[in-house]
């Protein structure tokens, strides 16, 4: 075109950014890569190797080492074997991974071009917003490293750990893995997504040119079967996921009873809701960057528009105006706004879901511009009429492809924005702050954006609620993914309750058969059967309700419905605790000898077991306000809120030893955070527990705050995991039960916390209570607000 | 009160704006919020960019869109001159030549000045249809009395300017007296009659984006041709925020009305890349109508040597230096 005619139609043309240092790079590694395994390439065991595609147009861009189980093993080995020196020196590890955010910063164009060769976004997007991002998250951790000793005082490194991310972010998602894990003293086995390799190997290349010690970070390459072997290896302490809700889910129940600490970063299908006073041009751009951005294969993707009425359909018109000005197209030229899809399987999944959207009624809008003849594309895509029930209101689609619904009040918004399984992110417009402030915290995600969408950054932690996962990456909570109490590892296994046979039919004096405690109320189990509390010696103390099914039903019905204890403040949680507290030491004697007629110990150790509880209870009203929240430092300018939620409904299996603290050791953190509980007291020591009734009825607790059922340990224990209403599930007992919990928390990807088989001791206050409990009894939700007028 | 609307349009299809009564309730529901225009601002220059025979075109095209501008204390009738002929001949005829546009009629798109200048310079700009632009209303604070104010756009526009800058009563605004900008606006407007009226918001000083997209409303409701950032007097002229709102205004009056109002930000643009940047903008939220002088220009004295030297180097391959090109 001649400068004339260019006057005449003024567009913009074309503006590639070269791939001749990336194809250079190849060239020299002959295009074929290796694992890396303690500190060097070295080719794969079986000997075979995969293609790694360009999305944009097909071309094979290097053959990838295809990992087994030898490749594995030896990258476990390595590492495990690295990271005691490794975990020894804080400083040394800031300096390594200070040295590595700039030779991340030093080589950032040639990682943003191996990207986007490889997975198919924007140049523009992977040279401005991945990389800078990936240099950012190890530049934050290295301060962590440094002042792991002082900050985290009390906690070690898991040991080994074993992440696999996914193909969307491949170098950043590496990043958020790596960096804290490292800053935390572990050493890791990575494996990057199968079809988006290079960035990962790329950046082993400068882990060796930072002088990282040999064995700390592997990477080993493959397919899912590789990344099985290493999430199940005998040596993974640790198991970080960033993948799909599917996978994530699997790798929860084949992870059940290792001992493993799990953190799972899954899908989702945020919404991004539109009040009628928000900036709608504005908004409109946010929409841009929460579904347009990576070609929406982004999990916490802005992907159901909730709009309110009023403004419903002008902001649907200008939403439409906006797509015919995005520009679909070669990712490396540098005025390409959607690059190329990952791959043809995820092509087709995406054509295959909107065609579903359309075929349920769904209006498709899409902007007449043409697509590239070659190459993984998909147009900016907007459904309209779509209703909560049809598959796209609920289905993650992970593509450039937003479905729209409307609502009338903040409260219906709320719930639309609720009304699904996932809880990643969730976005607000509206230019009044009473009402942002007033829905960030009903909308059940990990990250709520005002007024702006998909800000990330290291110093603030990224993570779901529900299906969407669990644990954060970034922060100060993303650390404790990568620590455990140092007290942890001296825990000795539990000691199994030895039932003595009973001695004869027993007489008790007036009949006292506890029933359930469901909703502040006392309730006949549903099983009709009540179950004999026999002493060490086999004398009758009581009986309780056989609990079932129907019974945790109930239980967790009551829990669900007592909203009242929830919206409850912390100072007022507070007072109710100290009532329980006082009451419970006004009956100390009754409980002390409770606990010597149950557990057999001697008057002093049962009393000092009752004034323990006493004085937990108290611990806990005094957290109920305190446990505050944190305001991030971001670079963004930005009040990046982190609040401390409760989960929501409980499950709390309580310990056998010490069947009074253990129990008011579980119950008395989650509720003092806000959460309603539904607990399973100790099998053989239940009367601690049903005796409480009276101090709960007495205190102001509303009904339903704290739900008791009694009975068969192993099944109520099932059920509860099994629960779908049930967010959170504490488990305290034998290693078995640790087992079936996390398998069947899987269900719903419910919050575990399982005590592996060890026993704590619940009157060392170190192990008892404290931040640790509080942590687990809450999620961080992270609630971005910008401003400036 | 002249309230009578200007007829529409002429039969080349140059429609102007007819204005409309005051509308409040739109006035008190515009939006920006700071921090999201800021982002998408960040990367208008990001998402979009122009290299080499595209960039030559659209630089050309900038200088097309271009208001060469001396508005000084010290203007002289032979520094207006001067100013005049470089905006006769922006460019060095042997680069037009090299580009292949040796027959096309390259030119600002006016000049501006003061009143006292207007004679001088279309005296100077005779046989070429360039026009002049005079700023006014007791340009650049706007607080003399409204009757002189008024009076100086008649004289301009009798001495022969085609086009009017006037600043606005940043008062009006800051008070939140929409009504009395609008009257004032308006009554500019009818006195600048065929010659086109430019409203200067002075964004600047008024304090926030959502002044700026109010002030931007009530200017296009009174009706106004062009919205303009600034005089160039302000501590804080033309920016990419303040454009952005802008122009969102227009886009909003054009999808209310149909109407097309132009925009001109001035003050602050002195590199070609600034040039191309705001040209995307344009061209992204306002559509490919907005690249032409009718509806958009650059309030400049600077940026056409940085124009210059890029063409040069986009010609000759090797980096230019100032003094190889005319002063203007």
């Amino acid at each position: 075109m001649t400068i004339a005619e260019i006057l005449e139609t003024m567009e913009y043309g074309t503006a590639p950014e070269s791939a001749s240092e990336a194809t250079a790079w190849l060239e020299r590694k002959s295009r074929q890569f290796g694992h890396f395994i303690n500190g060097a390439f070295s080719s794969p065991d079986g000997g075979s190797y995969f293609d790694t595609l360009n999305p944009a147009d097909g071309a094979v861009l290097a053959q990838i080492a295809q990992g087994n189980a030898a490749d594995v093993d030896r990258a476990v080995k390595a590492a495990r074997k690295a990271q005691i020196a490794w975990a020894k020196d804080g400083t040394a590890r800031a300096r390594i991974l200070y040295a590595l955010a700039r030779l991340v910063q030093k080589h950032s164009r040639l990682l943003a071009v191996v990207e986007t060769l490889d997975n198919g976004k924007p140049i523009r997007e992977s040279r401005d917003i991945d990389v800078p991002l990936v240099a950012r998250h190890f530049y934050h951790h290295a301060g962590w490293a440094q002042l792991m000793d002082s900050e985290m005082a009390g906690y070690v490194p898991v040991g080994v750990a074993g992440q696999v991310i996914p193909w969307n972010f491949p170098l950043l998602m590496l990043a958020w893995k790596i960096a804290p894990a490292l800053a935390m003293g572990n050493c890791v086995v990575l494996k990057p997504a199968e079809g988006t390799s290079l960035s990962a190997i790329l950046f082993a290349e400068l882990c060796v040119e930072a002088g990282l010690p040999k064995g700390v970070v592997n990477i080993v390459t493959g397919d899912g079967a590789t990344g099985g072997l290493i999430t199940e290896h005998d040596y993974v302490d640790k198991v970080a996921f960033t993948g799909s809700t599917a996978v994530g889910r699997m790798i929860r129940e084949r992870t059940a009873g290792s001992g493993k600490k799990l953190t799972l970063e899954l899908g989702g299908k945020s919404p991004f809701i539109v009040f009628d006073d928000a900036d709608l041009d504005s908004a409109v751009e946010g929409v841009v960057d929460a579904i347009w951005f990576n070609q929406g294969e982004v999990c916490c993707a802005g992907s159901r528009l909730l709009l309110q009425e009023p403004i419903a359909d002008r902001f649907i018109a200008k939403l439409t105006a906006r797509m015919e000005r995005l520009v679909v197209g070669d990712p490396m030229d540098k005025t390409v706004d959607i690059g190329a899809v990952a791959s043809e399987v995820q092509l087709q999944r995406i054509k295959d879901m909107v065609a579903i959207g359309v075929s349920e009624g769904a209006e498709l809008i899409q902007p007449t511009q043409s697509l590239p003849n070659q190459g993984c594309f998909f147009p900016p895509t907007l459904l309209c009429n779509v209703e909560t029930s049809s598959t796209l209101a609920q289905e993650e689609v992970f593509g450039p492809v937003l479905v729209s619904m409307t609502f009338r009040t903040p409260s219906e918004a709320v719930a639309m924005a609720n009304n699904t399984r996932y809880g990643l992110a969730a976005t607000v417009w509206t230019e009044n702050v009473n009402l942002a402030l007033d829905i960030a915290p009903k909308v059940q995600a990990g990250i709520v954006w005002i007024n702006c969408t998909n800000q990330m950054d290291a110093a603030s932690g990224f993570g779901g609620m529900r299906e969407s996962g669990y644990g954060r990456e970034g922060g100060r909570e993303g650390l404790f993914e990568y620590v455990k109490p140092a007290f942890l590892s001296t825990l000795k296994p539990v000691k199994p309750v030895a039932v003595a046979a009973p001695d004869g039919i027993a007489t008790s004096g007036i009949d006292r058969t506890a029933k359930m405690y469901v909703g502040g109320k006392q309730a006949r189990p549903d099983s009709g059967y009540s179950t004999a509390v026999l002493s060490p010696k086999g004398a009758l103390i009581g009986h309780v309700g056989a609990g079932s099914r129907k019974d945790i039903r109930n239980a967790v019905e009551a829990a669900t419905g007592a909203t009242g204890w929830a919206g409850m403040n912390g100072h007022g949680r507070a007072q109710v605790m100290y009532f329980i507290a006082e009451n419970l030491a006004a009956r100390q004697a009754e409980f002390a000898a409770r606990i010597k007629d149950m557990t057999g110990c001697n008057a002093k150790a049962a009393d000092t077991e009752v004034e323990a509880s006493i004085n937990r209870l108290f611990t806990y009203a005094a957290w109920a306000d305190k446990f505050d929240g944190a305001v991030h430092a971001v670079p963004q300018r930005s009040v990046s809120i982190a609040m401390h939620e409760p989960n929501g409904v409980m499950a709390l299996i309580c310990p056998d030893e010490s069947p009074l603290l253990g129990l008011i050791s579980l119950v008395a953190p989650a509720i003092a955070m806000g959460n309603r509980v539904v607990v399973v007291p100790s099998q053989p020591h239940p009367l601690s527990a049903t005796d409480l009734y009276q101090v709960f009825d007495t205190s102001d607790l509303p009904g339903g705050t704290v739900n008791i059922v009694t009975g068969g340990k192993a099944e109520l224990t099932k059920t509860l995991a099994d629960h779908y209403g049930v967010a959170a599930i504490w488990y305290h007992g034998p290693l078995e039960g640790s087992t079936l919990v996390e398998q069947a928390s899987a269900a719903n990807l419910k919050r575990c916390w399982v005590n592996d088989g060890k026993a704590r001791d619940w009157l060392d206050n170190a192990q008892g209570e404290g931040r640790e409990f509080l942590r687990h009894a809450t999620q961080i939700k992270n609630v971005w607000v910008p401003y400036g007028d | 009160m002249n309230t009578a609307l200007k007829s529409v349009g002429d039969a080349t299809g140059d429609a102007r704006n007819p204005g409309m009564p005051l509308d409040l309730e739109w006035v008190a529901s515009a939006r920006a919020n700071r921090s999201a225009i800021e982002r998408r601002a960040a990367t208008i220059g990001t998402r979009r960019t122009v290299k080499k025979a595209h960039q030559a075109a659209w630089l050309i095209k900038a200088i097309s869109c271009m208001d060469l501008t001396t508005l000084s204390g010290d203007d002289t009738e032979q520094r207006v001159k001067r100013l005049c002929m470089k905006a006769r001949n922006p460019v060095r005829r042997d680069l037009l030549e090299a580009m292949g546009l040796g027959e096309q009629v390259v030119t600002t798109g006016a000049v501006c000045v003061y009143h006292e200048m207007i004679q001088t310079a279309l005296r100077a700009l005779e046989g070429t249809n360039i026009p002049v632009a005079a700023v006014s209303t007791g340009f650049p604070a706007g607080l003399s009395p409204l009757h002189l104010r008024v009076q100086e756009i008649k004289e301009s526009v009798a001495a022969g300017a085609q086009e009017i800058d006037i600043v606005i009563s940043r008062r009006h605004v800051l008070t939140g007296n929409w009504q009395a900008l609008y009257d004032e606006v308006q009554e500019f407007t009818a006195a600048c009659g065929d010659a086109h009226i430019k409203a200067i918001l002075a964004t600047g000083e008024l304090g926030t984006l959502r002044n700026v997209a109010r002030a931007s409303l009530v200017c296009m409701m009174a009706g106004v041709d062009f919205i303009k950032t600034s005089t160039g007097k302000e501590s804080v002229n033309a920016t990419l925020p303040v454009s952005l709102t802008m122009v969102r205004a227009i886009r909003d009056y054009r999808e209310r009305t149909g109407v097309l109002v132009g925009y001109k930000p001035a003050g602050g643009i002195s590199k070609a890349k600034d040039a191309l940047v705001y040209l995307s903008l344009m061209k992204e939220e306002l559509g490919r109508a907005w690249l032409e002088p009718e509806l958009f220009r650059f309030g400049a004295s600077s940026l056409l040597g940085d124009i210059e030297r890029q063409l040069e180097h986009f010609v000759t391959g090797r980096y230019s230096a100032s003094f190889r090109h005319a002063i203007g």
